[in-house]
């Protein structure tokens, strides 16, 4: 591949890989304890949430490694693995690396969940609020492309989709019917 | 394999009851029930398995016996 091609697709599975998180975070925090969005059935959030992370994770590693192997970007492997510490904005830079490193650990502890036990699970699990914004302010901040409409309007896309899933969450309209009936008769024995 | 549930830790959302719907129906509040026995036919071991992986409480398990 020449170098052109690495860049694009170093750029280009970057954004992807945000998009996929941002539906993965989303889907997350709508299916937290309770209803599912739009009334889906919770299997389906709960398959559509780990395809998507899985799929996530498959265009961070593209993300990755093309801009491990394209000549021209300022990229080495050290900067992958220890975070702020490359020369080319090394802060922006070291934002990815981090939230890469996150997402390894969601990953991970995810896939021996039932050796580790559910609240060392959940607890890793936790990361992810702070893996999503470390990869947004990244594609903004280290991105190219932060001086295209493209890239903002995509960010600002996210965010709502975010801000919108939160809100739903914490409106009063979430609470199930179902927990409010099941709280009853122990309010009663008071 | 017999299904065994963890009441404690279920939270009753009834994920397992909508992938298994031949052995698991939801009660009033959502919380799984067998359907008769909790013995699991050979046949559906491998749905069995993925309900338990995709409990998102770790309640759900298949515990050897029939
Ligand atoms: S999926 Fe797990 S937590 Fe949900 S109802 Fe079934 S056993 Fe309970």
């Amino acid at each position: 591949m020449t170098s052109d091609a690495l860049w694009f697709v170093g750029r280009g599975s970057g954004v992807i890989s945000l998009v996929l998180l941002t539906v993965v975070v989303a889907l997350g925090i709508g299916a937290r304890s309770g209803r599912t969005p739009f009334d889906l059935p919770r299997f389906a959030v709960n398959l559509l949430h780990r395809n998507a992370a899985l799929t996530a994770i498959v265009f961070l590693a593209a993300h990755i490694i093309s801009l491990l192997i394209d000549p021209l970007a300022p990229i080495t492997i050290f900067d992958a693995i220890f975070p702020f510490s490359s020369t080319y904005r090394p802060f922006w830079q070291g934002l990815g690396t981090l939230g890469m490193e996150l997402m390894a650990a969601i990953l991970l502890t995810t896939l021996f969940r039932h050796r580790l036990g559910a609240r060392g699970w959940r607890a890793v699990h936790w990361l992810a609020y702070l893996c999503w914004p470390v990869a947004l302010a990244h594609g903004l901040g280290t991105g190219s492309d932060n001086n295209t409409w493209w890239l903002w309007a995509i960010t600002m896309i996210c965010l709502a989709a975010v801000a919108a899933a939160v809100f739903w969450r914490v409106s009063p309209r979430f609470d199930p019917p179902r927990r409010r009936v099941a709280v009853r008769p122990f309010e009663e024995v008071r | 394999m017999r299904l065994h549930i963890d009441r404690t830790a279920c939270d009753g959302r009834g994920l397992c009851a909508e992938l298994l719907p031949e052995l698991l129906e939801s009660d009033e509040w959502g919380f799984p029930m067998a359907r008769g026995s909790s013995g699991v036919p050979e046949e559906l071991t491998r749905a069995a398995r993925r309900a338990v992986d995709r409990c998102p409480k770790l309640a759900f398990h298949l515990a050897p016996g029939s």
